[in-house]
């Protein structure tokens, strides 16, 4: 289980998350929304340990051990994985270069650019499933990349590195329907082979398609709602406003 | 033709850049010991008189005041390591000092090679790849020699080639480097001959080849080709301070030398290295120099192009990671019709390192279609950390066709966060940032050596330095 407990986060001497607590089961899928700047980006942040996110108080579990101070590499080798929103351009970087790195860095080799028999071949034959351009795994990472093709090559880190925990920071944004469809089959299959899901999203057509067990609803820092699928259909119709 | 490099270089445009004054010179170097130097090295007449007629114009000269950062030589210092040359200031693998002996097992590097560079073994005759490519080598023609040996074996052609392209008329250091020059090696490749393979000279000639003040010349006959590489991508212990080394090219018509150095030596050295090229009718030189280790490097590999149509490129590393400063960059004549040129120079400043490049290219009168590109980027990775650029340019043809880019670049804060975030740690991911940004150097090199570079950069950054 992944675990924020009460939890106090300051960015820029702001508080933006006041007291959450969020439980992130395994072979389940969890849901947060929240109307924009309600906190889910920097819950998310905070999770995954962004050095601009102060945590004030509370702690950050991962399957029981206490990970609220750890770097975020730490976190990820944890097996935590966040799908960014907005994945950031890494000039000199390819996608390539970094899935071998990270590859590497889990088996704990020294050169982290070493050759890993059979990565190159997993890594084409994921571009192809997931409808990525083969030219675009030894680009600069994401220089030029359109925003679907960002979403694409997230995933894409995300098949093969396998993690435990995968977050998604609204992996639909900027993404066409059989994108979507690709994500959203990749997240049940997250859940189905027993791993947790974390997915922040505003999409109901999304939520419907997955069905998390759990959403969260965030507004101005602070969970206002849990609760089922329900939640998601209230605010498709009536917005945030009767949460207010 | 107007070789007066240094003379360029104080040309008003570069004002800004904050000068020492004159370097203090302590001691004195007496004839005697040039005297000496040559006897024990059994030279002929000719070299002998050279290098006292070098010794002279070294006291005539004043002081330079472009060369920066160094603020005293101690001649008397230099001298006794001559009187009494120093053996290795280790004689077993143990005693080297831990770091340098960490990075070569973290290199993974067989042990004969871990000792080899240490200066622990004078040879590396026993690996068949070396004796394999002296043989090719010798079928092919081509001379390799240590410099002292050349003088002996072929006094006529070495003579013909000493002190031509760079002499000791041209500023104080290139005089004290031709009174005191040691070590270094002569290549000669003949008429029409393309050695196949790059040869890497520090494992034939060893430590003789990074002397404190070696001469290096590589002469490309007629139609030859030739990738020379000299230094070594792994750590090197030294035990002299300052270093006045030279390499001078001379490619004939129609010839190509590449000429490849990478420095890693122990951050205790001051290494101003004097290097030029002359190419003739259509012949290209290539420098590559890579500079991570020393405290100071002063390095402006530079191409005289002679003859019409003749190209040359300069392709400039230069890596300062902590207290370190790297005074780098290229400087090209073009001296004929249809020359070009092309200088990349790559700087990746940390923990406070110093990176200064300053460039010269020049367009001589009647210099016609010339064209010359300059690209300068800097990779900067914290805020005690600096870089500069100062290209200079003198066109004094109208058509010629000079363009100049520099780009810098910084880590932000949400790329390591990226990046972290995939299960590297900070350090792992700036070194994979700086490896992506030489990277395009790359295919420059032969293969062993850029795996060995990379393997040098991700230790470089991962263990001794990089942010956090």
């Amino acid at each position: 289980m992944l675990e924020a407990l009460n939890l106090v986060v300051e960015v820029n001497n702001k508080i933006v998350i006041n007291d959450v607590s969020i439980k992130v089961e395994t072979g389940s899928i969890t849901a947060l929304m929240g109307p924009n700047g309600s906190g889910k980006t920097s819950l998310v942040y905070a999770i995954m340990g962004h050095p601009s996110y102060r945590i004030l108080k509370g702690s950050i579990l991962i399957d029981g051990l206490d990970y609220t101070f750890k770097p975020t590499h730490e976190r990820a080798l944890a097996g935590l994985f966040l799908v960014f929103q907005n994945p950031i351009e890494l000039p000199g970087v390819s996608l390539e270069s970094l899935i071998r790195s990270a590859v590497n860095k889990r088996l704990g080799k020294n050169d982290l650019l070493e050759h890993v028999p059979g990565l190159p071949d997993r890594i084409l034959g994921e571009a192809k499933l997931i409808g990525l351009k083969e030219e675009l795994v030894t680009r600069d990472l994401n220089i030029g990349f359109s925003g679907g093709e960002r979403k694409r090559s997230e995933i894409l880190q995300a098949r093969v590195l396998k993690p435990k925990y995968l977050i998604l920071d609204e992996p639909d944004s900027g993404l066409d329907v059989d994108g979507v469809r690709i994500i959203a089959d990749y997240i049940k299959e997250v859940a189905y082979s027993n791993g947790g899901v974390l997915l922040v999203t505003h999409n109901p057509t999304l939520l419907s398609y997955v069905e998390p067990g759990i959403i969260y609803v965030m507004l101005n820092g602070r969970i206002v709602a849990e609760g089922g699928l329900e939640i998601a259909d209230k605010i498709a119709r009536e917005g945030y406003n009767w949460l207010r | 033709m107007a070789i007066e490099l240094s003379k360029s270089l104080e040309h008003h445009e570069i004002e800004p850049v904050e000068y020492r004054k004159e370097i203090e010179i302590k001691g004195r170097l007496s004839r005697s010991i040039v005297e000496e130097i040559s006897r024990v090295k059994k030279e002929p007449e000719w070299m002998r008189l050279y290098r006292l007629k070098a010794l002279e114009a070294f006291e005539k000269f004043p002081s330079p005041r472009w060369l920066p950062w160094i603020e005293s030589i101690d001649l008397d210092e230099i001298a006794s390591y001559y009187v009494k040359p120093a053996a290795s200031t280790v004689s077993n693998f143990d005693e080297l000092p831990s770091e340098i002996r960490r990075i070569y097992e973290r290199l993974g590097l067989p042990e004969t090679y871990a000792k080899y560079l240490a200066g622990l073994l004078t040879a590396l005759d026993s690996e068949n790849i070396y004796t394999a490519m002296k043989d090719l080598l010798k079928k092919l023609g081509v001379i390799m020699l240590p410099m002292e040996e050349a003088i002996q074996k072929y006094p006529d052609i070495v003579k013909k080639y000493f002190g031509r392209v760079f002499p000791y008329t041209d500023h104080k250091f290139a005089a004290l480097h031709h009174a005191l020059w040691s070590g270094g090696v002569f290549v000669y490749v003949p008429r029409g001959v393309k050695v196949p393979y790059p040869v890497e000279a520090f494992f034939f000639i060893g430590s003789e080849l990074e002397g404190q003040f070696e001469h290096t010349i590589v002469v490309g006959d007629e139609g030859s080709e030739i990738t020379f590489i000299e230094g070594c991508s792994a750590p090197r212990l030294k035990r002299h301070s300052f270093h006045d080394g030279m390499v001078e090219l001379y490619a004939h018509k129609g010839s190509r030398i590449n000429f490849v150095t990478v420095q890693n030596w122990s951050r205790n050295i001051v290494n101003f290295n004097n290097k030029r090229g002359i190419a003739e009718d259509g012949a290209i030189i290539e420098w590559v120099e890579g500079s991570i280790g020393s405290k100071i490097t002063v390095t402006y590999p530079s191409t005289i192009l002679k003859g019409r149509g003749s190209k040359t490129t300069s392709t400039v590393i230069g890596i300062s990671n902590g207290n370190v400063i790297k005074d780098t960059g290229s400087k090209i004549i073009h001296a004929a019709p249809y020359t070009s040129s092309r200088i990349i120079s790559k700087s990746i400043s940390s923990n406070g390192g110093i990176n200064i490049y300053r460039g010269l290219v020049q367009v001589n009168k009647g210099a016609l279609n010339v064209k010359s590109y300059t690209q300068c980027d800097s990779l900067i990775l914290d805020d005690k950390s600096s870089s500069s650029t100062y290209p200079i340019e003198h066109i004094m043809e109208k058509d010629a066709e000079v363009a100049h880019e520099a780009t810098t670049f910084r880590i932000t804060e949400d790329q390591l966060f990226y990046m972290t975030s995939r299960g590297l740690s900070e350090k792992e991911a700036v070194s994979l940032i700086v490896l992506g940004f030489v990277k395009d150097i790359f295919p420059k090199l032969p293969f062993e050596y850029t795996s060995m570079l990379t393997k040098v950069i991700q230790l470089e950054f991962k263990e001794i330095g990089g942010v956090g």
